[in-house]
């Protein structure tokens, strides 16, 4: 069966001030339909430009990024658009809503963007409300939102577009321990009930324990890839 | 939803957004009513300056406007004045003999333009009779003159002398008379009233030799601003014969000077503009740095770039439009008081604006066309400054943008 993630000796290289400095350096990746995987690491390890280079967020230097079979790597940066739209979800760190919309306006978003209908938008928005537990926050603008509840919603928003794999930036970093194990329970129960691939960078050893492959990362190379049963 | 978005976009800093519409209605409020008021202004003196005399148009043989004799002048102008007459947008017109002469009092002469006039059309065109100072207004049958201040003054005439007139007539003929002085009148216009005599129609023809003849019809119109509709229709329905001259080929020098005073209040309101275009500037740069992370995680998220830069775009020119709409809204109330309560002179401004026949007054002159076309000038600003946020987005980055 083909890995929902191929990525293959991935290289980034930035210049600073006339000298290259690898960001990644030979990245091979293979992630299967409902694997649960936390990129680790210690800053500057590479994990979110390995995470932005698996979004088609960014390009490689070299190698390259298959999604179910597409290379996203040769693709235009206005296609690698509607491919993320249609097939990744994203959560990042903080401030990834939109703060003018409700939290139910920001997940029919990116089902907007996909032209869905009104009505299929609405429930499909109240359903993953429901899901990620805050059907009552569901017209509350993200300031009236606690950290805990805005990820929440980013999580219930990364998956309203039906993607192939969600990837989540630090999702933890600015949330308190309790916010944090109740948004991996939610997490958890998605990628068990639901198959939902979540591929996540992280430093928090909260985070870590409940991963059930952990990829570690150091100098932008993977040193080592540990499956947990 | 984009359009809420969009909404709710530009109401997220209500201070700042306000800000910048007031900047915006400001400047409209401030160009709208000084346009207003400049055409108003222009307006007053042109209707001043055409019921002096001149009409707003005049009807000539071909050739007269060039070389003023009476050997351009026209006959049997009846047909002529009831096809003028019946243009719409006529209001009056006046059938007038024009040549110049010699006037003569004891020992003195003076050069003057003699008018042969028809009283009853004068007193409607011009109001000539209310620009009496001394004596009574002319009849159609009288023979006698109506005779400049100014001119009168120079003559040393008063009322009941007599007048010697000498000059050429129709076809080299001598035209020569006298003439007892029936009235004087004041024109402000200084060169009208050191020169203007004025007979009745019938007798200046006698006078002349000319028979039937004219040499100008002065015509008024009701809609000033079909002046060059009206001039052109007229010219249709009279042939190639007659010439059709509106107060602008009549008058160059004041068209000239009302064309400069328009670029004047351009260059005065670019400068308005140009700082509102650099407030508004500043308020998008301020917007687009406040709104990075959000602009790199909408397109992460898979909202294209056209679509994010259309939501820019549109946010810029709803808060232009809205600013422009209340700048509008505001103006209406302030260009209407000022048309029926014009800013009023006194003293001396005002005795100097009386000196050249005109009234001391700077009423405002409500057009719509000024209200769209200063709205319009603000929303092609926004439109200018609305490339900014296009090309930033399209240059911009998701993961450069989302960097902290």
């Amino acid at each position: 069966m083909e890995p929902i993630i191929d990525a293959h000796n991935l290289v980034k290289v930035y210049n600073e001030k006339g000298i290259p400095v690898y960001a990644v350096n030979g990245v091979h990746l293979h992630i299967e339909k409902g694997e649960f995987v936390a990129l680790v690491g210690p800053s500057g390890s590479g994990k979110t430009t390995v995470l932005n280079m698996i979004g088609g967020l960014d390009k490689p230097g070299k190698g390259y990024v298959r999604i179910a079979g597409v290379n996203i790597s040769e693709m235009s940066a206005d296609k690698l658009i509607q491919f993320r739209l249609r097939n990744i979800g994203f959560v990042f760190q903080s401030y990834n809503l939109i703060p003018v919309l409700t939290a139910k306006e920001n997940i029919e978003f990116v089902m907007l963007l996909q032209k869905q209908k009104a009505e299929e938008r609405e429930k499909r928005a109240l359903e993953l409300l429901a899901q990620v537990g805050i059907s009552d926050k569901a017209d509350m603008r993200p300031s009236e939102l606690s950290g805990g509840q805005q990820q929440r919603v980013a999580v219930a928003r990364a998956l309203a577009s039906k993607p192939r794999f969600v990837l989540a930036d630090e999702p933890t970093a600015n949330l308190d321990s309790v916010s944090a194990s109740n948004l991996l329970d939610i997490m958890e129960k998605l990628n068990r009930e639901e198959e939902v691939t979540f591929i996540f960078s992280t430093h928090d050893q909260r985070v870590i324990d409940r991963a059930h492959r952990v990829i570690t990362l150091q100098d932008g190379k993977v040193v080592s890839d540990t499956k947990r049963t | 939803m984009i359009t809420k978005l969009i909404w709710r976009n530009i109401w997220r800093n209500r201070r700042r957004t306000l800000i910048t519409m007031s900047s915006v209605a400001f400047a409209v409020v401030l160009a709208v009513c000084m346009k207003s008021l400049q055409d108003g202004v222009f307006d007053n003196l042109v209707k001043s300056l055409v019921s002096y005399y001149s009409g707003y148009i005049q009807v000539h043989k071909r050739g007269y406007n060039d070389e003023q004799n009476l050997e351009h002048s026209l006959d049997g102008p009846d047909t002529l004045l009831n096809t003028i007459a019946n243009h719409p947008n006529v209001s009056g017109l006046a059938a007038r003999i024009e040549t110049y002469t010699l006037a003569a009092a004891g020992s003195v002469t003076q050069g003057c333009m003699l008018a042969g006039i028809v009283p009853s059309q004068e007193k409607l065109l011009t109001g000539l009779d209310s620009k009496i100072i001394s004596g009574t207004y002319l009849r159609e049958s009288d023979k006698a003159l109506l005779v400049s201040e100014g001119l009168a003054a120079k003559l040393r005439v008063g009322l009941g002398d007599t007048l010697v007139l000498l000059g050429q007539g129709f076809r080299g003929n001598t035209a020569a008379g006298m003439y007892p002085v029936q009235s004087i009148v004041h024109f402000g216009a200084p060169v009208l009233n050191e020169s203007m005599l004025f007979l009745p129609l019938k007798e200046a023809q006698e006078f002349l030799s000319t028979g039937n003849r004219v040499t100008t019809i002065a015509v008024n119109i009701r809609d000033a601003a079909a002046l060059n509709v009206t001039s052109h229709e007229l010219k249709k329905r009279i042939g190639p014969e007659l010439e059709v001259l509106t107060w602008k080929e009549m008058m160059p020098e004041i068209e000239g000077h009302i064309r400069a005073d328009a670029v004047n209040f351009y260059l005065f309101i670019g400068v308005l503009y140009l700082l509102i275009a650099f407030g508004m500037f500043g308020t998008l740069l301020m917007m687009l740095t406040e709104r990075k992370f959000e602009l790199g995680m909408l397109m992460a998220i898979g909202m294209r770039k056209r679509v994010l830069s259309t939501m820019l775009v549109a946010e810029t020119l709803l808060i232009t439009f809205l600013g422009a709409l209340a700048g509008a809204v505001i103006s209406f109330p302030v260009v209407k008081y000022f048309e029926y309560n014009p800013i009023r002179f006194t003293g001396d401004m005002a005795a100097a604006y009386r000196q050249f026949g005109f009234d001391p007054v700077w009423p405002a002159i409500f057009v719509p066309s000024v209200f769209v076309e200063q709205t319009l000038i603000v929303m092609a600003i926004a439109a200018v400054i609305s490339f900014y946020p296009l090309v930033t987005v399209y240059k911009l980055n998701p993961v450069e943008a989302m960097k902290r």
